[in-house]
């Protein structure tokens, strides 16, 4: 990549990861509207309500820790962002380091931390029953998603890196056609979607974890759930379905794959009434597990006898 | 027009308090979400925190045990807000008019708290979702 070039992608990549995450959120918005008949809301709405948010007075509840408070949005989005410049720097110019795969995990729970510290401290008893319910939905689905990932490492030989896990496509083999559905259901949780917005449940706990945040702060956790809906797709296309190309027919082919990993996510978003924590857990511990536990199993054995569709 | 107002209008957010209401006023509110008239397409969403909130669609005679909540809950929302009063009830405490529990219609215990609150009045009982659509817009445009 020529000088001007990279200069360019350091402008670009986060506040072009934040616009397409709004755009990803305004399909989520859109398609669940036409799901039901509605029309739904136009484009812009996604900016529209950051703008909002952004100029609305913020209040900070009188017993609230307000340094973590006010720190968490910031941390969460934080990581995110830089989960989502590796990402792209991935795809655009190749740049991998070996072991980036665990990296990517361990950012991948750091919105989630942010978000149990920050409802954590906001002392407020309908948060702390959300935090409560977050906390344990990432025990639950921690374990799964990382269990996916390996057996996309046993399929690719042992890979470490996302650049040489991205080259292949682990999906087309009975294991790792299993690993994936698992993982998109991680995924599913980790956006705090429907079978799985436990912790949001808007209906019992009035928004549960985010109920304090008022303002710029409400804005910046909207920005971190837009942004999620970027980076967690697309990692799914790199581990699972064999990654993005940048140019030509790879590139189209590329976009087609996120858009179909989106739209997966939101079908089940539409068509699934709410869990309770303790059905998440058991689905999660229990039935992801074991079919997991199944998948690294035949991973293995086709690993060690050379059969690639196991 | 400030930045804020104008987003302020293209993305009211609405948080939903019943002081005291029949139960029409609210299952009305509920309709404006149904397919049939989606005021989504405007970016109206209902929110389940005040905090969250644009705009408080108050239904219900404001009694005296939910006066003291009210009052509670518009101090807990995220300034600039507006404050709708939805169906006779609110308007002007309607048939209750005088009752032993009404602590009088929602404006005055809005004004209570804060004197320069932006209220406005949508009546009827219970007000067609049309007639709450038209509120909103009207409230909006002279903000």
């Amino acid at each position: 990549m020529s000088v001007p070039l990279n200069v360019l992608f350091w402008v670009v990549v986060i506040p072009g990861t934040i616009v397409l995450g709004l755009v990803a959120s305004w399909i989520v918005r859109k398609v669940s509207a036409l799901v039901q008949y509605r029309v739904g809301p136009p484009i812009f709405q996604p900016f529209y309500d950051v703008a909002k948010l952004m100029g609305k007075e913020i209040l900070i509840p009188e017993q609230a820790q307000q340094t973590v408070f006010m720190a968490a949005p910031l941390v969460g989005l934080a990581g995110l962002l830089l989960l989502s410049i590796m990402l792209w720097r991935i795809t655009i110019t190749g740049t991998a380091y070996l072991g980036d795969i665990v990296v990517a995990i361990y950012l991948m729970v750091l919105p989630s931390l942010a978000l149990i510290l920050g409802s954590s401290a906001s002392a407020s008893p309908h948060a702390a029953v959300g935090t409560s319910r977050e906390m344990k939905l990432i025990m639950s689905y921690e374990l799964p998603l990382v269990l996916a990932f390996i057996v996309v490492i046993i399929k690719t030989g042992g890979q470490l890196s996302l650049a040489a896990i991205a080259e292949r496509a682990p999906i087309f083999s009975i294991s790792g056609f299993l690993a994936f559905l698992v993982a998109l259901l991680c995924v599913q949780a980790k956006l705090g979607f429907v079978p799985f917005d436990i912790a949001e449940a808007e209906t019992e706990l009035g928004s549960g974890v985010l109920m304090e945040y008022s303002g710029a702060l409400l804005a910046l956790w909207k920005l971190s759930q837009a942004t999620m809906l970027v980076v967690l797709p697309l990692f799914l296309v790199m581990v699972f379905l064999g990654g993005f190309g940048t140019a030509g027919w790879p590139l189209l082919w590329g976009i087609g794959k996120y858009v179909l990993m989106l739209v997966l996510v939101i079908l089940i978003k539409n068509t699934n009434p709410r869990m309770r924590i303790d059905q998440a857990m058991k689905f999660f511990w229990v039935y992801c597990g074991l079919t997991l536990a199944f998948a690294i199993t035949l991973a293995t054995i086709g690993n060690y006898c050379g059969i690639g569709w196991l | 027009m400030s930045w804020k107002i104008w987003a302020l209008k293209k993305s009211p957010w609405v948080f939903h308090v019943n002081a005291g209401a029949c139960n029409n006023c609210d299952i009305e509110i509920v309709d404006l979400l149904t397919p049939k008239f989606d005021v989504e397409r405007f970016g109206i969403k209902l929110v389940g925190s005040p905090r969250h909130a644009d705009a408080l669609l108050v239904t219900g005679v404001g009694t005296k045990q939910a006066a003291i909540r009210l009052r509670e809950v518009y101090r807990q929302t995220a300034k600039p807000c507006v404050v709708f009063c939805i169906g006779a009830c609110a308007c002007g405490t309607g048939i209750f008019e005088g009752a032993y529990h009404v602590a009088g219609p929602v404006d005055k215990i809005i004004k209570e708290e804060d004197p320069n609150a932006i209220i406005a009045y949508v009546p009827g009982c219970p007000p067609k979702p049309e007639a709450m659509i038209s509120g909103v817009v009207k409230a909006l445009s002279v903000l």
